[in-house]
């Protein structure tokens, strides 16, 4: 087998690069502080406007409410379990009808899913894994908030161990919230080989738009993962969300990397080991590990999925520590 | 020239997407239903049809390609059966509130659990709230010809709404019969291809579809338009029945009498069964009992005018019902029941269960329907529904039962 090589296309390096062209307006019923609606804002900046969004349910189903719509380009609303076969049907829809001349190459466009976690993780996986193994050419951008968040912050399969939410109280029998630790997405769409699979992170935006840019050139599944800070669910102060998208990234929390047809490249490696509690500290969902008793345990159980992230990391790849 | 051919139910299906032109074909396998599929994915592969054709993996994905599909502007085909349209259902709610046409064709199965595989229409019947049309056929030429008329109805203006035709598995599905295959020009003159004008999917003119409401008043509003729309169907029917009997020389109507100008006492059947009760009608009438048959076509928009007329002034009236609504009853004679309602001169109607998993509707059996409507004629209550079982199917179920370690009293 040979190493598949990156597709050819001009990577930015300043944020002067980034398009200046706002494709998703603003006044949007969506929470102040959203991390994933920032991530889906600079998303949009290289997807276009000849676009429709492919929407299952969750918190961005309200960014169109009847009779309004902030963005420029198409939006349909299926179910919660079925965006990827909807995204599925619009693109053989049109497929066909360009073959069959009834409408012209110049009025295709390109589909979008956007989900969150609850729904792509949980509910989609299968409907998704369809789609990625029919090699659908299609985007499929997941905000992931690790939480039912729309349904307010109850756990889903990528709420991370020892988050509290109001499906996984804290209690006496109960001291660390979610006992599950989350779900590798990553791991389980990449062994489908899609075309382009990448985690972001709305904070990261150079690295965003760049692995946008990239997947733009190739046909099949580009999947992304969106790091979605959510001040409503994890219970931190709107203007955060900038710092816990940074801090989630720095500590080793969430990993920015994507895979080419399979292959794994880490887009940015965290020079300086920071220790969790820097991402940890202040969020609402994760007080109980350290008031009124710091809960060492699980703290350090955090650090430790961290560590050996990371480590195995520096094996595969022989990158220095 | 069209032709005339032998084809099981299923095949007649295939050949009325296939005369259609359709687009797009999503589909998942499911029994009685996937011959259908399978003659659809061959004609494809042969380049005989230009759609395109995807498996999908449910037919949860399956209901929301077609819809997504059809929302971008094709005309799309589709087909599932019991289990499978239950577990696509609440993509059918969906669908008929994106208000694109398409044609979903349901092969009736009884649904789980016990499971089994034979017809009976609790699958369908239990869409009968979803927004979808219904037309319920009876022969395998009535499928096609219904697969045509389908889509004239979906993609009228005034109707702008899915259409599910349903037959009955096994019974119909793989069953034979001489069928008359039109010509594709034939029904390109009927039927013109798609132009869609209020729900498409295009780079140069951007539309937002299926879009949240915040509030019941805005909800209403788009829940009374698809009532709207179901009762537009309605005459827009009577025109697309009117034009494909100009064309094709074959006449369906809302609802489909047999024997029934003079008969003092009428069955209510739908599917292919009322075949079964055509036969029991013509018996009676060879021994001068004026027993008729009122077979139910189109079952949603419910055509409560033609059956009130078809009904009233009989002496008596037997609804089969091939499903149960456990704890109520029937589920079609509910509905006959109110169409009669408010007729001055509303016959007495008894309540039949029958051929539920595929049972057999015996010839005793069709007796104790007459029997029931004489009793209730005469002013006698009738107690129902009345759960059809023989004599010899409940000595078979004792022997079933002792084999299964329970000797109970059936």
């Amino acid at each position: 087998m040979t190493t598949p090589t990156s597709p050819e296309f001009e990577a930015i390096k300043s944020l002067k690069q980034i398009n200046r062209e706002e494709f998703i307006l603003p006044g949007t019923a969506i929470c102040g502080g959203c991390g994933g609606l920032e991530a889906l804002r600079l998303a949009a900046k290289v997807i276009g406007p000849k676009v429709v969004y492919v929407n299952a349910a969750g918190c961005f189903t309200l960014l169109a409410t009847f009779p309004y719509t902030p963005f420029k380009g198409s939006w349909l609303y299926t179910s919660m379990a079925s965006a990827a076969a909807g995204a599925q049907g619009v693109r053989d829809a049109l497929d066909v009808l360009i073959a069959r001349g009834k409408l012209s190459d110049s009025e295709d466009i390109d589909v979008v899913v956007v989900a969150g976690d609850g729904s792509t993780y949980d509910m989609a996986l299968s409907s998704t894994s369809g789609a990625i193994f029919r090699g659908l050419n299609f985007w499929y951008f997941c905000y992931d908030n690790e939480s039912y968040g729309n349904t307010g912050m109850q756990m889903s399969s990528a709420t991370p161990y020892g988050v509290r939410t109001q499906t996984t109280p804290v209690g006496e029998k109960a001291r660390a919230g979610t006992e599950h630790g989350k779900k590798d997405l990553f791991e389980i769409w990449r062994a489908h080989r899609p075309a382009y699979l990448a985690t972001v992170s709305p904070r990261f935006p150079i690295d965003l738009t760049n692995k946008f840019l990239e997947a733009k050139q190739l046909r099949g599944p580009k999947l992304f993962i969106a790091h979605a800070p959510c001040p409503t669910g994890w219970l931190y102060e709107p203007e955060l969300t900038a710092d816990y998208a940074r801090s989630a990234v720095e500590t080793g929390m969430f990993a920015l990397k994507k895979a080419i047809d399979g292959v794994v490249t880490h887009t940015y490696v965290p020079r300086r080991k920071i220790s969790v509690e820097e991402y940890l500290r202040g969020q609402g969902r994760y007080r109980h590990l350290f008031e009124p008793t710091r809960n060492d345990e699980a703290i350090q159980k955090i650090q430790a999925q961290v560590d050996r992230y990371w480590a195995e990391v520096h094996e595969t790849t022989g990158a220095a520590r | 020239m069209s032709q005339r051919q032998l084809l099981t139910g299923n095949a007649a299906a295939a050949w009325g997407a296939r005369l259609a032109d359709v687009d797009y074909i999503p589909a998942f396998p499911i029994t009685p239903q996937t011959e259908i599929i399978e003659l659809l994915a061959q004609w494809v592969a042969n380049g005989l049809m230009p759609a395109r054709f995807t498996t999908m993996d449910s037919e949860h994905s399956m209901l929301t390609a077609a819809g997504a599909a059809a929302a971008t502007g094709a005309r799309v085909f589709t087909a599932t059966s019991s289990q499978g349209l239950l577990y696509g259902f609440e993509v059918l709610y969906t669908i008929a509130g994106w208000r694109v046409p398409l044609v979903l064709v349901n092969v009736s199965r009884a649904l789980a659990s016990p499971i089994s595989l034979e017809a009976d229409h609790n699958d369908i019947l239990s869409a009968r709230d979803s927004g979808f049309l219904q037309i319920h056929a009876e022969t395998c030429q009535e499928v096609l010809d219904s697969i045509l008329m389908a889509y004239r109805l979906a993609e009228d203006q005034n109707v702008m709404l899915p259409v599910l035709v349903n037959l009955d598995g096994f019974t119909l599905s793989f069953t034979r019969e001489p069928v008359v295959v039109p010509t594709v020009a034939e029904v390109a003159e009927f039927l013109p291809a798609y132009q869609p004008r209020h729900a498409f999917l295009r780079g140069d003119q951007p539309m937002a579809q299926g879009t949240a409401v915040l509030g019941g008043s805005l909800y209403s509003y788009f829940r009374y338009q698809q009532h709207r729309a179901q009762q537009h169907a309605l005459a827009v029917h009577d025109v697309v029945a009117e034009e494909f009997a100009a064309r094709f020389g074959r006449r369906y109507d809302v609802v489909d009498p047999f024997q029934l100008d003079d008969a003092d006492y009428v069955l209510v059947m739908s599917n292919a069964m009322a075949t079964k009760g055509r036969a029991a009608v013509e018996c009676w009438r060879s021994q001068g009992k004026k027993v008729g048959l009122l077979r139910l076509r189109l079952l949603r928009p419910f055509p409560t005018h033609a059956i009130a007329t078809a009904l009233t002034g009989r002496k008596a009236v037997a609804v089969i019902d091939q499903n149960l609504a456990p704890g109520l009853g029937g589920i079609t004679y509910q509905e006959i029941v109110t169409a009669l309602y408010h007729e001055k001169t509303r016959p007495p109607v008894v309540s039949i269960i029958g051929g539920l998993g595929g049972k057999d509707i015996s010839d005793a059996e069709f007796e104790v329907a007459l029997s029931d409507m004489e009793h209730a004629a005469a002013g006698e209550a009738v107690a129902g529904p009345r759960l059809l079982y023989t004599k010899a199917e409940q000595e078979r179920m004792r022997t079933l039962l002792k084999i299964a370690g329970k000797e109970v009293a059936i």
